[in-house]
C-alpha cells in the first residue's frame, strides 16, 4: 500500500506563498484547524483562501495571511460572527474579496472539480453579488430565453480538509451527520492534505461503519496527517463536539488588542502539542470554577 | 382537567403570524431562521399544513421535530438525509419555503445580511449574503424581524442579498416570490406594484409607533389587528417552547 502519511510539522513544505488554498468544513464545523495552525506558524502569506468560513478564516485574516477571500459566509455558528474576520474586513485588511451566495460557491467548486470553466446557476441574478464581483458574467441558455450566472470554476492549488479516519493510502472517512463539501474540495485541488483524528488500516475503516462513510477516495488525496484533536475548537462529531467555552474565549479575546496578544502567546506561540496542552489546562481550569 | 386561562403574548401573536405565512406552502421544506419562525413552522405543521417538511437545522428532515434549537442528535424522528450539499439542490428545485432574518430591508423587499456601508471596506461586516440571493430567485421567501426599527426598515439597503420586487426582472423574476414580513410590531405584505404595505398591526401597537420604527413612509391607519392564536394553538406553542425562549426573542 502507498504510504501517504506526513508529519504535521512537514505540512507547510507543501504550501507556498501566493497559492490558492481551499479549506473544508463549514462555519465552525470540522475545520482542519491543526493544518491552519501550521500555516499560522509559517512564513507563508499572500494566500487566496476559498472556504465556507469559520475560525480558519478568522485566524488567517487576523494574521494578515489572506490576500483574497472567496466565501459564502464567515460564522462561528453558535456565535454568529467571527470578530477576527469582521475586524479585518472593517479595517480593509483583506485586500480582495469574492462574496458569493452559498449555492454559487458550491457551483464554483463543482465546476473546479469537473475542470469546467464555469457552472450556470440562477442564484445571484438581481442581487448585489454581481455588483460585488464585477468580473462575474452571465450566460444565455442555448436552448431557451433563460439567463444564468456563470460561476467561474474554483480551481485550488491545495485543499486542506479534516476527517474522522483514514488509512495511510489516503482513503478518508467521515462519521458525523454531514460530509460538508470536503470531497469536492479534494477533487477541485491539485494537492489535497487531509488531516484525520486517527489513521487506521483499510479493513478497520469498514469494521464498524458502513462503506458509504468513505467520503474521499485516495485518488484525490496526496498527504495524510494524523492529528488527534485536529479540528479543535470546531466540532468533529462523533469524536468531539465544538469546544464552546474555548470558542467563547477566542471570540472575546479577538475583540481587544491586549486580550488577543495574551490569547496568541498562551495558545498559538508553540507547536501543536503545546496548543493541545494549553487547551487541556484551559479546560481543567474551567472545571474547577 | 382544570381550565387554564391563557393569554397570548406578543411573541405568541408573532408565532401565529409565522404559522399563517406557511398556510399554502404545500409539501416543501420549511426553512426558518430565528426562534419565533422555528416555533411558527412547527405550529403550521401541527395545524393546517401537516405535509410541511421540517429540518433539524443540520442534516435531517424530521417527521417529528427535535427539541427547539436542538438537532436530531437530541431527539425527534429523522425522515430524510439532507446534508448541506443537498440543500442547494432543494433550493434550485423550488421545493422550499424560507423565513429569513434581515439586517436591512427596503420598501421593495430588498434584504441585506452582508455588510453595512461600502462593501469594499464595510462600516460593519455582517455574516455575508449566505443563501439569500439563491433563495429569493428560486422559492417563496418571507422575512422575520424581531426588533423592528428604522435602522432595519431603510430607504435603500447597502448590499442587496435577498432580491426585492423591483430587482426581480427577467430571469431573476421567474420563481421570485416574496410573501410577508413578520416583525414584533406588525405583519407586512406587498401591494400590486411590489411595495411593502401593512397587512396587520399587532394588538397593543399604535400606527404612530409603527411609523416611528420604520425608516420610510407606511400607512397603518386602516390596518386590522393581527389575530391572536387560539387556545389550541397556544397549547401547541407552549409544548414546543416550554422554556419560553420566544419571550426572550420578543419581550412584551
Amino acid at each position: 500500500m502507498i504510504d501517504k502519511t506526513l508529519p504535521l510539522s512537514e505540512v507547510t513544505s507543501k504550501i507556498e506563498s501566493g497559492m490558492t488554498v481551499g479549506i473544508g468544513g463549514w462555519g465552525s464545523r470540522r475545520k482542519p484547524m491543526a493544518l491552519v495552525r501550521e500555516l499560522l506558524r509559517s512564513d507563508i502569506t499572500d494566500l487566496t483562501v476559498v472556504a465556507f468560513g469559520g475560525p480558519d478564516v478568522g485566524l488567517l485574516a487576523r494574521a494578515g495571511k489572506i490576500r483574497k477571500l472567496v466565501y459564502g459566509f464567515v460564522s462561528l455558528d453558535s456565535i454568529p460572527l467571527d470578530p477576527n474576520f469582521t475586524r479585518a474586513r472593517e479595517r480593509g485588511e483583506i485586500p480582495e474579496t469574492s462574496e458569493y451566495d452559498e449555492g454559487m460557491f458550491v457551483a464554483g467548486l463543482k465546476a473546479g472539480a469537473n475542470r469546467l470553466s464555469f457552472q450556470p446557476i440562477r442564484a445571484g441574478l438581481g442581487s448585489d453579488v454581481l455588483m460585488m464581483n464585477p468580473d462575474l458574467k452571465t450566460v444565455k441558455s442555448p436552448y431557451d430565453d433563460e439567463e444564468y450566472v456563470a460561476v467561474p470554476g474554483l480551481r485550488l492549488d491545495v485543499s486542506l480538509i479534516h476527517l474522522n479516519r483514514a488509512d495511510a493510502a489516503g482513503n478518508g472517512q467521515y462519521l458525523g451527520p454531514d460530509p460538508y463539501f470536503d470531497d469536492l474540495f479534494a477533487m477541485a485541488a491539485d494537492t489535497t492534505i487531509m488531516s484525520v483524528e486517527q489513521v487506521v488500516s483499510t479493513a478497520d475503516l469498514t469494521a464498524k461503519a458502513p462503506p458509504q462513510t468513505l467520503l474521499v477516495p485516495r485518488i484525490f488525496v496526496n498527504h495524510v496527517v494524523e492529528t488527534p484533536g485536529g479540528a479543535h475548537f470546531t466540532l468533529c462529531e462523533p469524536d468531539y463536539g465544538r469546544d464552546e467555552a474555548f470558542q467563547k474565549a477566542y471570540a472575546a479575546a479577538a475583540r481587544s488588542e491586549d486580550d488577543w496578544t495574551a490569547f496568541e502567546s498562551r495558545f498559538l506561540s508553540g507547536d501543536e502539542a503545546a496548543y493541545q496542552a494549553a487547551v487541556e489546562t484551559f479546560t481543567n481550569e474551567g472545571d474547577t470554577k | 382537567m382544570t381550565a387554564v386561562t391563557t393569554t397570548a403574548t406578543r411573541a405568541d401573536v408573532c408565532v401565529a403570524a409565522v404559522s399563517d405565512a406557511f398556510k399554502d406552502s404545500g409539501e416543501v421544506l420549511a426553512h426558518a431562521v430565528g426562534i419565533v419562525p422555528a416555533i411558527g413552522v412547527r405550529l403550521a405543521k401541527a395545524t393546517h399544513t401537516p405535509e410541511l417538511a421540517l429540518s433539524d437545522g443540520e442534516a435531517f428532515m424530521m417527521s417529528e421535530a427535535p427539541p427547539l434549537l436542538k438537532t436530531a442528535a437530541a431527539g425527534g424522528t429523522p425522515e430524510a438525509w439532507v446534508p448541506f450539499r443537498s440543500i442547494f439542490d432543494i433550493v434550485a428545485s423550488g421545493r422550499r419555503h424560507s423565513m429569513m432574518g434581515a439586517s436591512q430591508i427596503d420598501r421593495h423587499g430588498n434584504q441585506n445580511i452582508s455588510s453595512i456601508g461600502d462593501w469594499r471596506q464595510p462600516k460593519r461586516q455582517l455574516i455575508g449574503v449566505r443563501g439569500a440571493p439563491g433563495n429569493t430567485v428560486n422559492h417563496r421567501v418571507d422575512y422575520w424581524v424581531a426588533k423592528h426599527s428604522a435602522r432595519i426598515f431603510v430607504d435603500s439597503v447597502d448590499v442587496i442579498s435577498g432580491v426585492g420586487n423591483d430587482r426581480a426582472t427577467g430571469t431573476a423574476g421567474r420563481f421570485h416570490d416574496l410573501g410577508v414580513v413578520v416583525t414584533n410590531l406588525a405583519v407586512f405584505g406587498y401591494d400590486e406594484s411590489g411595495l411593502i404595505k401593512v397587512s396587520s398591526i399587532h394588538p397593543g401597537v399604535t400606527p404612530e409607533e409603527l411609523q416611528e420604527a420604520t425608516g420610510f413612509e407606511i400607512d397603518a391607519s386602516d390596518a386590522p389587528l393581527t389575530r391572536e392564536p387560539t387556545p389550541e394553538e397556544l397549547a401547541i406553542i407552549e409544548a414546543e417552547d416550554p422554556k419560553g425562549l420566544r419571550h426572550k426573542e420578543v419581550p412584551e
